[in-house]
Order: structure tokens, then C-alpha cells, then sequence
């Protein structure tokens, strides 16, 4: 029972870091129909960004807990903004010139786009891993017990895992109530169902376009600051396997649905770690994505996603 | 005479290769009531969306309130006040009938102190949406989603409203209550409107001033009242259509 409840709050704060990367995903998609492939890579930059603030402030081992805290909202803060205008220019310069040419061309200029932020960060900061120094990562390791096993072993929360799902909630929470109740929340969503008819209402389609990969930018920044303090070491490859798997989590949880994309990215990180768990470490990553084979099988729209309907 | 709200000179749009509008001119007063009738596919939608630059017109000038907008984007020639209500009602579907109500406030720029008062009008020319206003756009029957369409263009206070079609697909009856709202809003407020319609009976009976267009240009004009009179126009657009 320990042992259970360990993997699911640990599924739980992986699958957190999931379904953000899985939002930008989806919005994107949402609104432009484009998978976003350097959407991975956005993520790896966020979380680079990020390293480099930690190390800018030089926190050290007597640093007390609550400066460490405070230290660490700044660097999400600072690394949120500076990721968000990496999203922007990627749009301005990759995307928006390919807007209406044929569906391949943006798709295929992603591929391109994620290819070149790789080997940006490879150049820049090297091939080897990077790590978070220590003290900053221990101080954030330890946590409360939540239940203790007869045999030992007990099933423990950590500050870092209790900080990536509170973030993660706060500004899921958040987002929702941008999408659904404001007026750039309406005009996306206007965008999203028919392009024209917003710029017939007065939506500057270009500016919202922009808006939604900033704030997907911003959300990727999140999770990757979020996968620095929870693993510790990062490199230049995080983001494709990562990517991978947000991406299979907004397919999962139906591509343009935002309660999906995290629904979906909660599913692939309890799959993995349970499967990591009970059934071993090496096959996690096909048991993720065996279930969305199945998933595109037997219901292609996704979980939460709406069936394709040809309007008449 | 005062220049007219809207004026086009040769105005010629093109789908690629295809030709729509082959040189259009024409004004539109504002105050008045202006429309156009012509077959299916004489261009009559293409001119409307070309007003709106999408898509844009290849040759010739438009002007606006003294402005041109020929080469404007779209969204900045709709915030100079031009609403448009367009072919197929184009609700939003995945909105509420108030979010799409809320997406034609937008054109208004003093939408937040004047919103709920035009909202109140919206729902005493179409009681209905009332009903309905918690309601997705897309479960709407097509008669609501027309009035749904109106009242959006209406909600951002245009100085030029254009309808593309209004009557189209709906009962007889309510076609005439979207008619008489049209024509309440121009004698009451001095809404300038600007219509497209098929039904040109009516279309005539309410305009001041009409024009026809054949193949992509405008082969008559005059008031309403001369064009219904016109044996040509009876010919051809109104053979049966008095309903």
C-alpha cells in the first residue's frame, strides 16, 4: 500500500509536468491546427533558462528554506518571461511567414525550428549534463511522510513534488479562467472555430496567434524549471523525449482540449511510473505509448476531444 | 450632397485565376438603406467580404467615412464601425449565444459602460435569444442563429451594417420580423445598412437605393421603388417571388 501510493504521487507530479508541456501542444493545435514540434525544445530552452538564474543567484547550503522558496518563484517568474519571448520570436520568424501556404510547410519548418534550438543549446552550453547545484536540490528534497509502511518503508511527499503540483494547479486554475472567462480568453477561442468570422468581429488574428505560443512558451518554461528541481540535471536532449510525450498526452487527452491536455499528461505520467514500478523501468516508455495506439484506435478524438464532424 | 459612407470604384477581386468582381462601383449614403440583388454567384458575397478585405480587392478603391481602406486589414477596417453579418450566419459554435454577443461588442470601444443596455436592445429585437443566451451557438435552429448573427453586428454600434442574406433557409414569417427589425433600426437610429439578398422583392420594397449585379459588375441602379417597377427586374428576379 506504501509502495502504491509513493508511485502515485510521484506519477502525479510527473504527469504535472506533462500535461503543461501537453498545453502548449494543444492550444496551439487548437488554434492553428499545427503540431508545434519545437514545442519540446521550447521547454529544454525554458528549463536552460532557468538553470543559468539558479546559478546567477548562487544560493548555498546556509541559505534558509524560505529564501530558497522565494528564489525559486523568481527564477519561474524571469524564466516564464524570457521563454515566452523565445515562443514569440519562433512564431514571428518560423510560422507566421508559412501562414496559409500548404499544411505541411509549418509542420516540416517545426521539425527544422526543434532541430536548430537543439543544437543552439549544444553549442552554447555544451553536451554535457548540467546539474542544479546540490544544495539548492537537497534542501528542496526532504518532505513529510504521508504513510508509514510496516516494513520501513514509507510513503513520503518532498517540498519540490508538493511545489510542482501547487504550481502546476495554481496555473491550470488560472488558465482556465483566461480561456474561459476574458475577452482574450473569448477571442482566442473565437480564432480557434473560425478564423475569419473573428477578424469580421474585430479580433487581430495575428496578435492572438502570438499570444497563444507566448503563453504556451511560458507554460513549457514552468514545467521545464519544474523537471530541473525535481531531476536535478538536465541537458540539451530533454526536450525531445519529453516533447514525445506531452505530445502523446494532448493526443491522449484529446488534441485542442485543454482539461485533456492535463487529464492526458496526468494519465502518461501515473502509466510510466506505475509501469516502472510494478513491471520494470525498462519498457515505460512503450507502455505510454502503447496506450495511445490503442487510444487512436478505439477512439481517435481522444478522451476528452470532440469527434470530427464535416459541418454541412 | 454629402459623400457617401461607403464608395467603391472599380473595384475587381479575384479567387486565384477567376474573376469575381470585374470593376464595381457604387455608393452607399449613409442613412439609407442600400442592397444589391443579383443570381447566385454574381459576386454579391465576394463584394461584401471584399469590403471587409478578406479577400482583398486586386484592383480599384474603397473608402470609408472619408478613409480608405483598400489596403487595411481586416480587423482595422471592422473597428472603424463596420459590422458585418455574413453568408451562413458564421456563429460562433463552441460559444455561448452572450459570448457571441460579447465577440460583437468588440467594434464598440466604450463596450464596457454601454454593454449592457445594448445587450438589453439585442434581446427586444430578438426576445429569444434571451431564452437562449446560456445556450451554444451551434444548438441554435437557423432562424435563431440569423437573429444571433444580426444581434452580434448590431452589439458593436456600427456606423455600416452589412447583411449578407438574412432571409436565407428561414420561414417566410420570420424573415419578415428580421425585415422589420432592419427596417425599425434605420427609421428609428439611422442605422446605414448595406444588403445583399436573393429575395429581391423584399430586398427592394425596404432599400432606398439598389443596385444589380450581373457576372461580377453592376449592370442597373436606382431607388428600390424604380428597380421593382422595371420590367427587366420583374423578369428576371421576381417572377414568383412575392411571398
Amino acid at each position: 500500500m506504501e509502495y502504491f501510493v509513493q508511485q502515485l504521487i510521484n506519477g502525479l507530479t510527473l504527469g504535472s509536468i506533462y500535461g503543461l508541456i501537453a498545453i502548449g501542444y494543444t492550444m496551439v493545435y487548437g488554434i492553428i491546427g499545427m503540431i508545434n514540434f519545437a514545442h519540446g525544445d521550447v521547454f529544454m530552452v525554458g528549463s536552460f533558462i532557468g538553470l543559468l538564474l539558479f546559478l546567477m543567484i548562487g544560493l548555498t547550503a546556509a541559505t534558509p528554506l524560505v529564501v530558497i522558496i522565494l528564489a525559486l518563484i523568481g527564477v519561474l517568474i524571469v524564466a516564464m518571461a524570457l521563454t515566452a519571448v523565445w515562443g514569440w520570436t519562433i512564431e514571428r520568424l518560423a510560422y507566421r511567414p508559412l501562414r496559409g501556404s500548404f499544411r505541411l510547410a509549418p509542420l516540416i519548418t517545426a521539425i527544422g525550428m526543434s532541430i536548430v534550438l537543439t543544437n543552439l543549446v549544444q553549442i552554447a552550453q555544451g553536451a554535457r549534463v548540467k546539474n542544479l547545484p546540490p544544495d539548492i536540490k537537497d534542501r528542496l528534497a526532504g518532505g513529510f511522510t504521508v504513510l508509514r509502511g510496516a516494513d520501513g518503508f514509507d510513503a513520503v511527499v518532498s517540498y519540490r513534488q508538493l511545489v510542482i503540483v501547487g504550481v502546476t494547479v495554481t496555473l491550470m486554475a488560472f488558465f482556465t479562467w483566461l480561456i474561459t472567462s476574458t475577452s482574450l480568453g473569448r477571442a482566442q477561442r473565437a480564432c480557434e472555430q473560425d478564423r475569419t468570422m473573428a477578424a469580421l468581429t474585430g479580433v487581430d488574428v495575428d496578435r492572438t496567434i502570438s499570444i497563444t505560443f507566448v503563453i504556451g512558451a511560458a507554460l513549457a518554461a514552468v514545467a521545464g524549471v519544474m523537471f530541473l528541481v525535481y531531476y536535478g540535471a538536465i541537458d540539451f536532449y530533454i526536450g525531445f523525449v519529453a516533447g514525445i510525450k506531452a505530445f502523446t498526452a494532448a493526443v491522449l487527452g484529446g488534441i485542442g482540449s485543454l482539461p485533456g491536455a492535463m487529464l492526458g499528461g496526468l494519465l502518461i505520467g501515473l502509466i510510466e511510473v506505475f509501469w516502472a514500478g510494478y513491471v520494470g523501468s525498462e519498457y515505460k516508455d512503450v507502455a505510454a505509448f502503447s496506450i495511445l495506439a490503442l487510444v487512436l484506435i478505439f477512439r481517435p478524438e481522444g478522451l476528452l476531444g470532440r469527434p470530427e464532424i464535416e459541418k454541412v | 450632397m454629402t459623400r457617401p459612407l461607403l464608395s467603391l470604384r472599380g473595384v475587381e477581386t479575384f479567387y486565384g485565376k477567376v474573376q469575381a468582381l470585374r470593376g464595381v462601383d457604387l455608393d452607399v449614403r449613409a442613412g439609407e438603406i442600400a442592397t444589391i440583388i443579383g443570381a447566385n454567384g454574381a459576386g454579391k458575397t465576394t463584394l461584401m467580404m471584399t469590403i471587409c478585405g478578406t479577400p482583398r480587392a486586386r484592383h480599384g478603391q474603397i473608402e470609408f467615412d472619408g478613409q480608405d481602406i483598400t489596403r487595411l486589414a481586416t480587423h482595422r477596417i471592422m473597428h472603424l464601425r463596420i459590422a458585418h453579418s455574413p453568408e451562413g450566419r458564421r456563429i460562433f459554435p463552441r460559444m455561448t449565444v452572450l459570448e457571441n454577443l460579447q465577440m460583437g461588442a468588440l467594434l464598440n470601444p466604450e463596450r464596457d459602460q454601454t454593454f449592457d443596455s445594448d445587450l438589453k436592445r439585442a434581446f427586444e429585437l430578438f426576445p429569444i435569444l434571451e431564452r437562449r443566451q446560456g445556450q451554444r451557438g451551434g444548438t441554435l435552429s437557423g432562424g435563431e442563429q440569423q437573429m444571433l448573427a444580426i444581434a452580434r453586428a448590431l452589439m458593436g454600434r456600427p456606423k455600416l451594417l452589412l447583411l449578407d442574406e438574412p432571409s436565407l433557409g428561414l420561414a417566410p414569417l420570420i424573415v419578415r420580423q428580421i425585415f422589420e427589425v432592419i427596417r425599425e433600426l434605420n427609421a428609428r437610429e439611422g442605422l446605414t445598412v448595406f444588403l445583399v439578398e436573393q429575395n429581391a422583392y423584399h430586398a427592394l420594397r425596404l432599400a432606398h437605393r439598389g443596385y444589380v449585379m450581373v457576372n461580377g459588375k453592376i449592370t442597373l441602379s436606382g431607388t428600390g421603388a424604380e428597380l421593382l417597377a422595371r420590367e427587366e427586374i420583374r423578369a428576371a428576379y421576381l417572377e414568383g417571388g412575392r411571398h
